[in-house]
């Protein structure tokens, strides 16, 4: 399957957030793609300060049946999350596991004022009631679960999708 | 036969010597403690990951900071925590340690948490676990008699990791009453392991074990002679409650050779660390302007301390 190109998404993304800016937008992004996306959104924004990161591992709900898998990032939240404006920022929207996982992240820090989701790109499959507001591209269809899509980063810092056979 | 503390696949099941452990095992730890430090930070110190586990911190001795941090580190982690002051309860009235353990296992205990006076209660437990087929509880050991305290020995290598950053080119010293002690013990096997090239040992002769040279440690008896050009410097709390005998003149004259003097200091690296497991005896072997001066890193080995403990807890009951 071919994707569309990945630097291209990330300007879609941020136009579509543009319009709706508030004084008090913040990002977070999910370790590692959203992390990367989240910094690229932030300098395309034109926001002031450094984007938020979150690794959530902690908050994983498969600990019990496949405990930690090797050690993680500290979180790294250089702004008061009390009545902020979050945008979560993930690579791939998928189960939304990992979504529910970092808003219970988000909310152990404060009580932000809202929060919605900006994703690349949305793959289908959901498991949990979650939807993102920004989503720069949405597959035609739902791939299958032995496929695992991924963003990556050269060396260049050059943002590309690729399709892994898990 | 495999170690002990491992399962077949090589992951930790139980924590209770730092001895024969693998570095790849000790540098782990040290990786996965490091984001548990910043949980600290937050507005909600708590982390789900061990929700409706039950800890039972079994203290056969009396201990308030271990025992403390072990029930910080396991509440930050949303563990249900029981703690048993056993020289209180069952066994003043006779019940065997083993019969104290299946009892708690019968109230679903996931987690020991074992502090006692006698080397080797610990490994006693996790055999007893083992053969009664329940490799679903853990076992930390929280200090045995003389034999290891590796959570101990597990935070200060994370705190010599945290301000030295590299292990392969330090001088480090341990000195003071390495014969009671288990902190020790399972120091030396931790920096052993990781790769310090000069470790020390400074202490009087009666306070040393014999053949402690073979454990590859140069050994001093002159305290300036080993504190030249330290990076490190590790004291002991003199363990007045273990010794027997007429090991050791007054604390008064134990100080004037043995003790950590700003003096005797300004021997080591400019920049080399003072650390101390505590509790610490102020003027016996550690001078208090050197415990409160601005080499001593004591309180933050405390802090390092929850992160180590909670990195410990939660890789043993993820497996």
């Amino acid at each position: 399957m071919q994707f569309p190109d990945a630097e291209t998404l990330c300007q879609q993304l941020a136009e579509q957030i543009r319009p709706n800016l508030q004084p008090n937008t913040v990002l977070i992004g999910i370790r590692t793609g959203g992390e990367w996306l989240a910094r690229r959104l932030h300098a395309l924004l034109g926001l002031n300060g450094a984007p938020g990161a979150i690794d959530i591992s902690f908050y994983r709900d498969d600990y019990g049946a496949r405990g930690l898998r090797g050690p993680s990032l500290r979180a790294d939240i250089p702004f008061s999350i009390e009545d902020a404006a979050v945008i979560l920022v993930d690579d791939v929207l998928y189960t939304g596991r990992t979504t529910r996982a970092a808003l219970n992240e988000i909310f152990d820090f404060g009580r932000p004022a809202s929060v919605e989701l900006a994703v690349l790109v949305d793959r289908g499959g959901r498991e949990l009631p979650i939807a993102a507001r920004y989503c720069a591209h949405t597959l035609p269809e739902a791939l299958p679960a032995a496929q695992n899509l991924q963003l990556e980063r050269t060396n260049a810092g050059v943002l590309t999708l690729r399709l892994i056979d898990a | 036969m495999r170690n002990p503390q491992l399962n077949k696949h090589g992951e930790l099941q139980h924590l209770l010597t730092l001895d024969g452990l693998p570095r790849e095992v000790i540098v782990s730890i040290l990786d996965h403690a490091a984001p548990f430090t910043e949980v600290a930070e937050r507005e909600v110190k708590k982390l789900p990951l061990l929700r409706g586990k039950s800890i039972f911190n079994l203290f056969f001795e009396n201990s308030t900071r271990t025992r403390t941090t072990f029930e910080i580190a396991a509440k930050r982690l949303s563990a249900d925590v029981v703690n048993l002051n056993v020289s209180t309860s069952s066994t003043a009235k006779g019940e065997s340690l083993l019969d104290t353990v299946d009892n708690l296992c019968a109230m679903q205990a996931d987690m020991f948490v074992v502090r006692h006076a006698a080397s080797g209660a610990p490994v006693l437990i996790a055999q007893h676990l083992q053969a009664t087929g329940r490799d679903h509880i853990h076992v930390i050991n929280a200090g045995d008699g003389r034999h290891a305290h590796p959570t101990q020995g597990l935070l200060d290598m994370y705190t010599i990791r945290h301000y030295k950053r590299d292990f392969t080119h330090l001088t480090v010293a341990i000195i003071g009453d390495v014969l009671h002690s288990r902190v020790a013990r399972s120091q030396i096997a931790a920096l052993t392991a990781l790769g310090v090239p000069e470790l020390r040992i400074i202490g009087p002769r009666t306070l040393l074990p014999d053949g402690i040279e073979k454990l590859g440690a140069r050994i001093f008896h002159d305290m300036r002679e080993g504190l030249r050009g330290a990076d490190v410097v590790m004291m002991l709390r003199l363990q007045n409650e273990r010794m027997s005998g007429a090991l050791l003149p007054t604390p008064q004259e134990y100080f004037k050779v043995w003790g950590l003097t700003a003096e005797k200091l300004a021997l080591a690296k400019p920049d080399a660390i003072v650390m101390h497991p505590g509790p610490l005896n102020r003027g016996v072997e550690i001078d208090s302007a050197v415990a409160d001066g601005a080499q001593a890193v004591i309180l933050p080995q405390v802090t390092f301390g929850i992160a180590v403990r909670m990195a410990v807890m939660s890789m043993l009951a993820g497996q």
